[in-house]
């Protein structure tokens, strides 16, 4: 008998276990699937139904009376708006800080030359393991007259230590020749970051932009602690209040935008299940559009991250 | 050659100069706040500056013990902190099975598809989660109108607002979060062991269980072992927002987990110093956990995690 054939008997005489094994793997599977998938899909097509409809729990797997009312009137209530904004300027602004200096620093802490480089690296790195909780730092937070400002979205996440390893990891990896050719040319050390360094971590960067963007989108304990002027509520924060104070919510929606809710019939006015649900969809849609695109760039992450950390 | 010296040294202290900015950010926003632990030791009302004449000693550290009552309120909440994190450690193979029998499924198609379905939880927020379990599991959502219509309930449940089992739904809801995403690094492992090492097996006619159970899972034995290590490191730290968005009237008694306990105190009640007294305490068992854990790590595998 031939290896080949071999290997097909055997195949052959596990079979039947095979088959069961693999049978409830797919049923296990798809439930697992469908448990995840599902609530997203379900929100989602309550949004774009009837609301009358979708107030008595009646939209349960496809959507009824298609409309999209929900979406334009969401955006007319002010706060949301201005949240929205908020919202997406810290993720920018906080992402390119964090992602800035994630890399500047994780090539300085590789330059032998630096002035007591092991110190000072240990100074940030340890900084994972300790926080000194949250009553203190909210109190230095006020201290530094960081309540209600803007910048206690950015500044406080600004020097990342786990992005910094993770970049420094990357720049360890690369070839040392690299950077002696062009010291010997004469480079400097922050031509070399900008000439060298930067386009070839670009790999790496990805992945902590996407963490870094992520975490500010989904940022809620600063706004719940430190921030009480409206202006400077974050999505998260809105839709957090949403859940839990629904019936003014309705009123609110509809007095905005009087002029159509008027003429609008039942099925299209604003309720606040319909509400609830839409900025739920609406929180949730930037993390569900970026996310396939860079999957692979989160595996990457974690298994240096796994190395290292 | 004195002059190359100091041109080096020069640079040495340059480059210093360049990182400097940011340690000093390091040093406000992560250090700096360690100050704020003396508060512990004074009875701080917030719009009066600190002053000798507030200083109470160990006080706050007694509180926590000193009377029938508040000592029944803190074991209170450590036997919650102790059971979430308690089930979070009895189930922390369920991530490795996932990652194992996900890998057994043929069909490329379907195993991404699960893969990148199961892990999408992992990065919206708790408010979101919490905004989720609510439209699913209030009084018309999605679960009641199953049941009612299967003829299992007889009238609609507000489940969210029963305090039953809720170390086991918290346990449900971090899972459903978390276990693909966890499950990432265990398809790496898996993906690193060598297939003659099947291939092999499978001459000899191993069976598909006999090879996840003889070879795959002894393979990545290693890294479950350190992410156990990990969440022993994290006993004592389960986060607050999890518990904060989930947290009402109804569930307070079995939600309020060490995390939730400080802010409650220090933000609801206003109870600064108490908050802090405790932090410090959790600060340093967490710290000395975390050494003992790297320890072992350390005798085990030979090498730490730290």
């Amino acid at each position: 008998m031939s290896r080949k054939e071999k290997r097909k008997k055997l195949k052959y005489d596990g079979g039947v276990a095979d088959r069961i094994i693999s049978v409830i793997t797919y049923i296990v599977y798809s439930f697992f699937a469908f448990v995840c998938a599902y609530p997203f899909y379900y929100i989602f097509i309550n949004t774009i139904s009837n609301n009358d409809l979708s107030k008595r729990g009646k939209v349960l797997f496809w959507p009824k009376e298609i409309h999209f009312n929900n979406y334009t009137q969401v955006f007319q209530i002010p706060e949301l708006f201005d949240a929205l904004w908020v919202s997406v300027a810290r993720t920018i602004l906080g992402t390119a800080l964090t992602v800035v200096i994630a890399a500047f620093l994780g090539y300085m802490f590789t330059r032998e030359t630096l002035w007591m480089r092991k110190f000072w690296y240990r100074f940030v790195a340890i900084t994972m393991y300790f926080n000194a909780g949250i009553i203190p730092w909210f109190i230095t937070m006020k201290n530094l007259h960081l309540d209600n400002n803007f910048l206690v979205y950015i500044l406080p996440v600004a020097v990342s230590p786990f992005y910094i390893i993770l970049c420094k990891t990357f720049v360890e990896s690369i070839p040392k020749e690299l950077q002696d050719a062009a010291e010997i040319d004469g480079a400097g050390t922050l031509r070399i970051f900008f000439s060298i360094i930067l386009p070839v971590i670009k790999p790496i960067l990805a992945t902590v932009a996407i963490f870094a963007a992520v975490a500010q989108w989904n940022s809620f304990q600063d706004t719940l602690l430190l921030v009480t002027d409206k202006t400077l509520y974050t999505l998260q924060y809105i839709l957090y209040n949403y859940i839990n104070q629904a019936s003014s919510l309705a009123g609110l929606v509809n007095s905005t935008t009087s002029g159509t809710s008027l003429a609008a019939s039942l099925a299209h006015a604003a309720t606040a299940t319909s509400i609830r649900m839409t900025v739920t969809i609406v929180v949730v849609t930037p993390i569900i559009l970026v996310y396939p695109i860079f999957q692979k760039y989160f595996t990457k992450g974690i298994m240096i991250g796994a190395v290292k950390g | 050659m004195k002059v190359f010296k100091d041109k080096k040294k020069m640079r040495s202290y340059k480059e210093f100069l360049y990182i400097l900015p940011f340690l000093i950010l390091v040093a406000i926003f992560s250090y700096y706040p360690l100050y704020g632990w003396i508060y512990a030791f004074f009875d701080y009302r917030p719009p009066f500056p600190l002053s000798m004449d507030s200083f109470v000693g160990l006080k706050w550290f007694k509180a926590m013990v000193e009377n029938e009552v508040k000592l029944k309120q803190t074991l209170n909440v450590l036997r919650n902190t102790f059971a979430m994190s308690g089930l979070s450690l009895l189930f922390s193979w369920f991530p490795m099975i996932f990652a194992v029998f996900l890998n057994e499924i043929k069909c490329k198609p379907f195993k991404k598809f699960v893969q990148t379905v199961t892990t999408l939880p992992n990065f919206i927020s708790w408010v979101l989660v919490y905004s989720i379990a609510y439209c699913i599991f209030n009084t018309t959502g999605v679960v009641n109108e199953v049941l009612l219509n299967l003829g299992v309930l007889e009238s609609p449940q507000a489940f969210l607002q029963s305090g039953e089992h809720i170390w086991f739904k918290m346990w449900l809801w971090l899972t459903w979060k978390n276990a693909g995403w966890s499950a990432i690094m265990y398809i790496a492992a898996i993906t690193g062991i060598d297939e003659q090492m099947i291939e092999a097996a499978r001459v000899d006619g191993a069976s598909r269980m006999q090879i996840i159970r003889h070879i795959t899972i002894p393979s990545i034995l290693p890294t479950y072992f350190v992410l156990v290590m990990l969440s022993l490191a994290n006993f004592l730290s389960n986060g607050m927002e999890q518990y904060f968005v989930f947290q009402n009237s109804f569930n307070k008694e079995s939600i309020q987990v060490l995390d939730l306990y400080v802010y409650n105190i220090g933000m609801g009640s206003g109870g600064y110093s108490l908050a802090t007294a405790i932090s410090i305490l959790k600060s340093v068992v967490s710290v000395s956990i975390l050494f003992v854990t790297n320890k072992i790590s350390k005798m085990i595998r030979g090498e730490g995690f730290i």
